[in-house]
């Protein structure tokens, strides 16, 4: 048999409309707060008011004492524990509940029920809490020092985990030029348009307790519930609906499913919990915040000779499950050298604890911090050269002539040409044509500048990638089921999640490119443990790639059977039939893949005997041939004017040149690029989550953490280049988080650029109006006070 | 986020909603006027607001009337941004309030927020605060005993602080006709479209009457009213008044003021100088 080769209208390459946006953009979609079971009640939670503080009493009004679960109701409840298997890990316990201390506003004290949330949330203002404040320190530089307030006593330190590589930095040292420079990245927030949100119930007929839950990975929820509640895992199911946006944020356990889960069971009745947007600011979906002292080494012309680097990832108070308090800093000892290539590395990383929320992966993870150092640097490098930007890049990108490619900290470039996706990027944005206008000047005095940045994204990391970092979630075969209906249709199951992703679509168009089958007839199942095979679940851009495979795996040996069958009932042997646009097809004659099922399910009278008896139905794992991970990549090249007085930064013009590999669905890659920018734009310029000095989060609402709205973000313009992954199925790489990754790096090197006459260097995201018109103000000081001397 | 209890009310007459306020005056209840409930619907849902009564004004169609009085315009109460937007009042201003409505936060905002919900409210960063001040616009108050009239800039005491006595509301806005010679300007700072206000600058000048009354908004505390601003121009308003403007004497005015970071007083030293041009043009 073959399979029915590209080419197909719905199969892989073809631009179909999305099979979910019917639901999702009526309005019909279901999604945790739309869940309504009889008898369910509201959670609030009493939260700590303080960054650090002991517990010295919690005062409950008596006519609520039923109402009000704390840590010492919770019998036989586990801390939350996510251990990194790397050597030196401190081990952080998160109670679901707070017990002795609270190690950060608002960590969860109190349960409250109540028959609506504004009840529950009655109740929990009526709860009073005795706390003791202790010194609390917030910045990770600070909790490094000797002497900062402890997060957690018994460590004697704030140190989740300290690493460090060297390769052959020695013989960087003799470099002509050494640019030297502090970068660091603002705390942020995730802030999808859904919050997290539990509906917990209990079934006594099939003796389970069911989690709904707006989760990307619901098989790693039940692992980690079935460790909290001490409860086999057969007896929980975790059911993710629709999810309206992860971005990380839902790949984290919390403790407040734990707690619903918990007290669904104790209660007899469903308990539903919803996070709002102050709870989802202050309390819990902490990201980003990155420091970088970063020292360059290169020759006269630009060309790289190493890289020294000290990074600290301040990793809050916990170490959340499953990724743990040191993957962030993990990433930037092995991924700061980029898509670079130069010969000599040393990094040491630090995981600090603060007294604020854990850290969670956001899109991007550590590579936008990375690439926001490196490129950022790379820049200083160029000037100090006296050559433009783009070429230095090109003089030490990766070569096409040398892919694959094993980079000086052992990472394994698949495919690609970095240095053609920056050429096209340059061509797009027209460098000569700025250069030009820059010295001609803005009749607004305002001043343009164009920046470039350059990253690759690791993604579909395998076992042997997370094996390394031994955390509580090792990603194996992936795998995938595929059954053919009597009618002819196709179930597909896989135990990732699709939360904006597109899935129900692409996930179709592989069965489709496999069996040929109308992707309207196929169902994609998703997101629930009792209906789908085991999976990590939907992160780290790993989708497409391995449950794409696997469905690709599984659709190929359902291809096999049903070709037997037709081959059966064409009365043929099964080598002279092929599987081509739904019909197994011999010389003489020809079968539809509906007819097969019709007669497998509904008539087997007419089948033969010695009929292959597995049925028309397959379950396979998926490994790509090597699990080190895709590398798509991608160039950014955007145009800005400042205002110098205002400081405001105005995109003039975006240029994306991206590859992928092999896109499944460009139309489904192209939104994922524009989402992503728009989240990379909020980092460069308006989110931050500031914290007073006694770690009190001071973006409270949306009033004050600023998102980028659609007048702030802009059209780009998106070229695609294909170059295929030599180890994967189709060749298709993961592309998901790209579009979060170069854009702090691109405008804050266009910021740069506009601002270079100035004597200007902006190094902290978000680049602010305030914080652009104090480096100029100080440049301004700074040159008339040298005047006056 | 869902408010504490409170009991709600929703008068249809303006001396419905005074006897209301009388009577939670003597209870000693602590009372809240919505109007459009833009800033008052957040501060509910925060808890930071958590009043005994909520007493909902939107119904008083007394309320939501403009019109002429004289040369004055007067705005109900409940006249809402989007009324001024697009142009369902008459224009007195020579189309000057209608570009502030169209700037204030989003479409959606616009729609339900009022004037006289904005004034009472009294938080510095918003628009009308600033621009009716600079528009010497007067507050029409009425209480158990009646109305009495202050002008928005006695009116306005401090951030989020009003004269308003206990049982008393904001039922109307007058706003004077601007003088066929007058020139008006007006700029804000926001980091994105919708936000609230960083730095607001508010100029009428009339060359002729060699008068310039200005307004610098969205400090900490009310608005900075100069009734008399020739000091900025030179001590002294001409035609040239754009090039007379004097930066270093707003940044001190600032400076005195408290405004004690330097980049705030270059924002609103900046924004200040673009209304004044605004003015010239």
């Amino acid at each position: 048999m073959s399979s029915a080769g590209t080419g197909s209208s719905q199969g892989v390459g073809a631009r179909v409309l999305r099979k979910e946006d019917d639901r999702l953009m009526r309005g019909r979609g279901q999604f945790v707060a739309d869940i309504r079971l009889a008898g369910m009640k509201d959670v609030a939670f009493v939260r700590s008011p303080l960054a650090h503080a002991r517990i010295r009493g919690i005062a409950i009004p008596d006519h609520l004492r039923d109402r009000v679960f704390v840590a010492a109701d919770l019998e036989g409840v586990a801390p939350i524990r996510a251990v990194s298997g790397l050597p030196g890990f401190k081990i952080s316990e998160q109670p679901v509940l707070a017990t002795g201390k609270v190690r950060q506003v608002g960590e969860l004290v109190a349960m409250c029920i109540g028959a609506t949330r504004a009840e529950a949330e009655d109740i929990a203002a009526a709860v009073t809490l005795d706390l003791e404040e202790l010194p609390a320190v917030h910045d990770m530089r600070e909790a490094l020092k000797p002497g900062a307030p402890l997060v957690h006593e018994h460590w004697g330190d704030n140190v989740f985990l300290e690493a460090f590589v060297d390769v052959n930095f020695e013989s960087a040292l003799d470099a002509p030029i050494k640019v030297t420079r502090e970068i660091s990245t603002s705390r942020q927030c995730m802030a999808p348009l859904e919050g997290r949100g539990v509906v917990a119930t209990f079934d006594h007929r099939l003796d389970q307790l069911t989690v709904y839950s707006a989760t990307q990975m619901p098989h790693i929820n039940r692992n980690g519930l079935s460790e909290c509640l001490g409860m086999p895992q057969e007896r929980i199911r975790v059911v993710s609906p629709d999810v309206g946006g992860g971005f990380g944020h839902k790949g984290i356990l919390l403790p407040e499913e734990v707690c619903l889960s918990w007290a669904t069971m104790r209660l007899g009745f469903p308990l539903r919990w919803i996070e709002d947007r102050r709870e989802h600011l202050t309390a819990s979906a902490n990201c980003r915040e990155h420091h970088y002292r970063i020292t360059a080494y290169a020759d006269r012309d630009g060309r790289l000779r190493g890289i020294d680097c000290e990074a600290t990832v301040d990793s809050g108070a916990y170490s959340s499950y499953p990724f743990s308090a040191c993957l962030e800093a993990a990433q930037v000892a092995s991924i700061l050298p980029g898509p670079y290539d130069f010969p000599a590395y040393r990094c040491r990383t630090f995981s600090a604890a603060t007294n604020k929320c854990p850290i969670l992966p956001y899109r991007g993870v550590a590579r936008t911090g990375v690439c926001f150092a490196l490129e950022l640097v790379l820049d200083a490098v160029a000037r100090e050269a006296g050559i433009e930007p783009s070429a230095l890049r090109l003089k030490n990108l990766i070569r096409p002539d040398q892919m694959p490619f094993d980079n000086i900290t052992n990472k394994h470039f698949d495919s690609g040409d970095y240095p053609e996706a920056v050429e096209r990027a340059l061509a797009a944005i027209d460098v000569a044509g700025i250069r030009a206008r820059q010295r001609a000047g803005e009749p607004d005095g305002r001043r343009i500048g164009v920046g470039l940045a350059v990253y690759c994204e690791q993604a579909a990391h395998g076992t042997s990638v997370y094996a390394g970092w031994g955390i509580p979630m090792v990603p194996g075969h992936e795998m995938a089921s595929a059954r053919m209906t009597p009618d002819g249709g196709l179930e597909i199951k896989v135990g990732v999640h699709s939360h904006g992703q597109g899935l129900e679509t692409t996930l179709a168009q592989v069965a489709n490119e496999i069996l040929g089958v109308d992707i309207d007839r196929v169902r994609v199942v998703l997101g629930d443990t009792a209906a789908t095979p085991y999976s990590t679940g939907t992160w780290g851009s790993r989708c497409m790639v391995m449950a794409g495979g696997a469905v690709a795996t599984a659709c190929k040996e359902l291809a096999g059977k049903a070709t037997r069958i037709g081959a059966r009932l064409l009365q043929v042997a099964p080598e002279d039939v092929t599987l081509a646009a739904g019909h197994v097809s011999s010389a003489t004659g020809s079968v539809s893949l509906k007819e097969i099922a019709h007669t497998w399910y509904r008539r087997p009278q007419d089948l033969p005997a010695d009929v292959d008896a597995s049925g028309l139905e397959a379950i396979a794992g998926y490994k790509p041939v090597r699990d080190s991970g895709t590398f798509s990549y991608a160039a950014h090249a955007v145009t800005v004017a400042v205002d110098p007085d205002l400081g405001t930064v105005d995109i003039l013009d975006y240029v994306i040149v991206e590859d992928g590999g092999v896109l499944v669905n460009p139309m489904v890659v192209d939104g994922q690029i524009y989402g992503g920018l728009a989240q990379g734009i909020g980092t460069a310029l308006y989110e931050e989550m500031p914290f007073d000095d006694a770690g009190q989060p001071l973006a409270t609402t949306f009033a004050d953490y600023l998102l980028p709205g659609p007048t702030e973000v802009p059209e780009p313009r998106l070229d695609h280049m294909e170059s295929p992954s030599p180890y994967t199925q189709f060749g298709v790489k993961g592309i998901g988080e790209g579009g979060a990754i170069a854009p702090p790096a691109a405008i804050t090197n266009a910021i740069n650029d506009a601002l270079s006459g100035l004597g200007v260097e902006m190094l902290h995201s978000p680049v602010t109006p305030h914080r652009i018109v104090e480096a100029i103000l100080g440049a301004r000081g700074a040159s008339r006070s040298r005047t006056a001397a | 986020m869902k408010p504490a209890p409170y009991q709600f009310e929703r008068p249809r007459t303006l001396d419905a909603a005074c006897a209301l306020l009388a009577e939670a005056e003597r209870s000693g209840a602590h009372v809240k006027i919505m109007a459009g409930g833009q800033s008052l619907g957040p501060l509910l849902n925060l808890r930071l607001a958590e009043p005994d009564l909520v007493i909902d004004i939107s119904a008083i169609r007394e309320l939501a009337v403009a019109d002429r009085a004289g040369d004055d315009l007067v705005l109900g109460a409940c006249v809402t941004h989007a009324d001024i937007e697009d142009g369902r009042v008459p224009d007195v201003t020579r189309g000057a309030m209608q570009r502030v409505a169209g700037g204030i936060a989003y479409r959606a905002v616009r729609n339900r927020g009022t004037v006289g919900g904005s004034l009472s409210h009294a938080d510095p960063a918003a628009d009308w605060l600033s621009a009716l001040t600079a528009l010497d616009a007067r507050l029409v108050l009425q209480g158990p005993d009646g109305t009495r009239t202050l002008p928005l800039s006695d009116f306005v005491v401090g951030a989020l602080e009003t004269a308003l006595l206990p049982a008393e509301m904001v039922a109307a806005v007058r706003v004077p006709l601007l003088a066929p010679s007058a020139r008006w300007g007006y700029a804000k700072a926001c980091r994105k479209t919708g936000e609230f206000a960083h730095a607001i600058g508010a100029v009428l000048v009339d060359p002729q009457a060699r008068t310039a009354r200005v307004v610098i908004g969205a400090l900490d505390a009310r608005p900075l009213l100069l009734a008399d601003a020739s000091g900025l121009f030179g001590g002294r308003i001409t035609s040239e008044f754009a090039a007379q403007f004097d930066p270093a004497a707003a940044d001190a005015l600032l400076a005195e003021a408290g405004v004690a970071d330097p980049v705030r007083r270059h924002f609103h030293v900046t924004v200040l100088g673009r209304a004044v041009r605004e003015a010239a043009q």
